[in-house]
């Protein structure tokens, strides 16, 4: 049996434990004054030898990227932190650095000396007035500590860090469509390539990282290599956030090694709520194909996820009960993408918006005997034929859902969605409570 | 004052360019600054005004159709005077079949407006908002981007009432009270409130994992002393260099590095970034 392992959310319980004293009282910076004495290129090889995978989706190797950079040429070259986090049912890097900011920042501060950046931006998504708050005084209080700013140190290493709170889109979680934004533009995508790392923000070499990869890094500097890769499965190292919600009966934050299983998170969770059973689950957010009670004993890495025909991405688990109406919730996600969808490229500008009015008929129970196969044919062309993932990821929860539940679909020719599944049953509250 | 077309009196202008000018200094290109310069001139006017729009346009130096064109693109900037309170109710597919719409249409209800609607007096702008990173307290409300989390339609009537008698309300994670749309858009354009450690570090789920660990004895494994070791280099292949990014954008630059000319290779799992 997997256990958990609290490590980034280790001091979370901590009295103000968002604060420079309590972070300092638990080893924190450690690893900083360690690593600016260190060979940038020892800590880029430490890091991809660590095995750590970007923990914002794509799971690519993170010291791997860092490497990508061109050798330096004396001009400025930038880290960027995506803290847009906005994918439907992924919230795990809002609360930490609700309640521990400074691990990020330490983590930022050693990335930047290891790739030769002397100016750091974190891209705040702007609807979370408090976290900004707690990141802004925490790059405060590490500059007054002697641990961001000129000659850091007295080592001669200088590091200015922005945080930079976005105004409301999700496509801003794209790293391209981030640097447009951070660059002061409409939040639209780039092709790529060049990637970043060749010419990213400013045109200049660039590292776009998410939330929990770069405060990962910290104890990986501070303790070793070889006990972050004693933790997780071959191919899938180290620790993740898992965050459980909806129709269990404790959701929350679990943070374990990868590796573990959805039946063992789903325990931890107190399984589905009273009297009720599993009926899908996304794995990491509302962009990775739903799976089902047929994949409980899906271990929780990369690579199984994957064999298993979705996506590890963010760890976002969203159980849905019995109660549920797939049909409604695939309607919801498909009025987000089409809402969020930046209009940049046709296949989604054009194709999310008739996807949403073909679910919202079938949800209605008014559909058309077409309109099952006319959904997987509007979101199989969008698939693949879009500038950026937005649209692919518009496509996943349609052809999941019908792979599994087509009978449901095929139900919104006549019949309302609410009256197959009353949508009061749904809900976190009764009568008597509401 | 809200100003109109013609732009800010002397004073208010005065005032927002020494705010500029602190905004500009944190980026190394001037344009970086407009999505602050925007919250800015929301604190100033409850939203982003035709004067507004032309004071970033002449800090800039941008046209203000350029500076309207950014403003619309995000759904934070409000193109009409917004309501005191942002009362936003997540009806993304989660927080929705949790209660999140019914919550919703309970909440318009009491209020008699709809989605983007501000009452008569001013007071609140009901919005559905998409999902704010908070699906293990779901249902979950905001009110100016601060946190309310499991809510019921009973509970959140109540909050509402509050702030319709002018009561002052307490998020469940944030800060003490809710401060104003104007006071929460200035802390939006980079500037400290002194609010940061008011509120709790972390909400009940958040803690559910480690609390489970702590009762057990769940603990990482114990540190040791690993050494780095040496790792093959970059690998960097050869690839197109199409133009990329807005007309205009950084991306269509002329080349500064000479690795400009390079790219890293294409894998699957970066292509397949996900937009989170």
């Amino acid at each position: 049996m997997t256990t958990l392992a609290p490590i980034l959310s280790d001091i979370w319980d901590a009295p103000r434990s968002w604060t420079y004293a309590t972070y300092a009282e638990h080893q924190g910076y450690d690893a900083w004054r360690k690593a600016i004495h260190t060979d940038p290129t020892e800590l880029v090889n430490a890091v991809k030898d660590s095995g750590l995978r970007g923990r914002g989706g794509a799971g690519f190797p993170t010291g791997l990227k860092w490497s990508f950079l061109p050798p330096p040429d004396g001009g400025p070259r930038y880290l960027v932190v995506n803290a847009d986090e906005s994918e439907p049912g992924t919230c795990k890097d809002i609360p930490l650095m609700l309640a521990n900011p400074h691990s990020l920042i330490e983590g930022v501060a050693i990335t930047s000396f290891a790739i030769g950046s002397n100016h750091a931006f974190i891209y705040l998504r702007g609807e979370v007035v408090h976290v900004y708050r707690r990141l802004l005084a925490a790059v405060r209080e590490a500059r007054e500590a002697g641990l961001l700013g000129t000659n850091i140190l007295g080592t001669g290493y200088d590091l200015e860090v922005t945080v930079h709170a976005g105004a409301g889109a999700y496509i801003c979680g794209e790293e391209t469509a981030l640097l447009d934004s951070l660059e002061g533009r409409r939040g639209q995508p780039r092709l790529k390539p060049p990637f970043p790392a060749v010419a990213g923000l400013y045109a200049r070499p660039t590292v776009v990282n998410n939330v929990e990869s770069i405060a990962s890094v910290p104890t990986i500097v501070r303790n070793g290599v070889d006990w972050f890769t004693s933790m997780g499965t071959e191919k899938s190292k180290g620790h993740g956030l898992f965050s459980l919600s909806g129709h269990v009966a404790r959701p929350g934050q679990y943070e374990a090694p990868l590796g573990i299983t959805f039946r063992e998170l789903l325990d931890m969770a107190g399984g589905i709520r009273d009297g009720h059973s599993l009926k899908f689950w996304t794995p990491g957010g509302s962009s990775t194909p739903i799976l089902t009670a047929e994949h409980m004993d899906v271990v929780m890495d990369y690579e199984s996820v994957g064999a298993a025909g979705s996506m590890l991405a963010t760890r976002a688990i969203q159980v849905f009960d019995e109660t549920t109406s797939v049909v409604r919730c695939v309607s919801r996600w498909t009025d987000f993408y089409q809402h969020e969808s930046c209009g940049k490229c046709t296949p989604c500008r054009e194709g999310t918006f008739w996807l949403k009015q073909i679910l919202h008929r079938l949800e209605a129970g008014k559909g058309t005997e077409s309109d099952v196969d006319l959904l997987l044919d509007v979101a199989g062309n969008i698939e693949g034929r879009s500038f950026c993932a937005l649209g692919d990821a518009a496509a996943t929860p349609i052809k999941s859902a019908i792979k599994y539940f087509r009978e449901e679909f095929e139900q919104g020719i006549h019949t309302p969605a609410w009256e197959l599944f009353p949508y009061e049953a749904n809900a976190a509250f009764s009568g008597a409570t509401a | 004052m809200v100003a109109d077309n013609r732009g800010y009196a002397p004073d208010v202008r005065a005032r927002l360019t020494a705010d500029a000018d602190q905004i500009l200094a944190r980026y190394p290109e001037a344009r970086s600054a407009l999505l602050p310069l925007l919250h800015l001139v929301q604190s100033e006017d409850g939203y982003v005004s035709p004067a507004g729009i032309a004071f970033c346009a002449d800090v800039l130096d941008l046209s203000r159709a350029s500076v309207s064109a950014v403003a619309t693109f995000y759904s934070q900037y409000k193109r009409r005077p917004n309501g005191e309170y942002t009362v936003g109710v997540c009806t993304n597919t989660l927080c929705a079949v949790m209660g999140g719409d019914a919550i919703f249409d309970r909440l318009s209800e009491r209020l008699g407006i709809g989605h983007d609607e501000t009452t008569e007096d001013g007071r609140i702008t009901l919005e559905r908002v998409e999902c704010n990173a908070a699906c293990d307290y779901a249902p979950v409300m905001v009110i100016n981007w601060e946190f309310f989390d499991n809510q019921t339609p009973t509970s959140a009537v109540d909050v509402v009432d509050a702030l319709l008698e002018g009561r002052p309300v307490t998020p469940t994670r944030g800060a003490d009270t809710v401060a104003t749309f104007r006071e929460v858009s200035r802390v939006l354009a980079g500037f400290e409130d002194g609010r940061a450690d008011e509120g709790v570090g972390a909400g009940p789920a958040t803690l559910v994992g480690l609390e489970m660990s702590r009762a057990k004895g769940w603990t990482a494994p114990a540190a040791e002393s690993g050494e780095a070791e040496d790792a093959a280099g970059p690998t960097v292949e050869q690839a197109g260099t199409e133009a990329v990014g807005e007309p205009g954008s950084s991306a269509e630059r002329e080349e500064t590095t000479p690795a400009d000319e390079s790219a890293e290779p294409v894998t699957k799992s970066e292509e397949k970034g996900s937009s989170e």
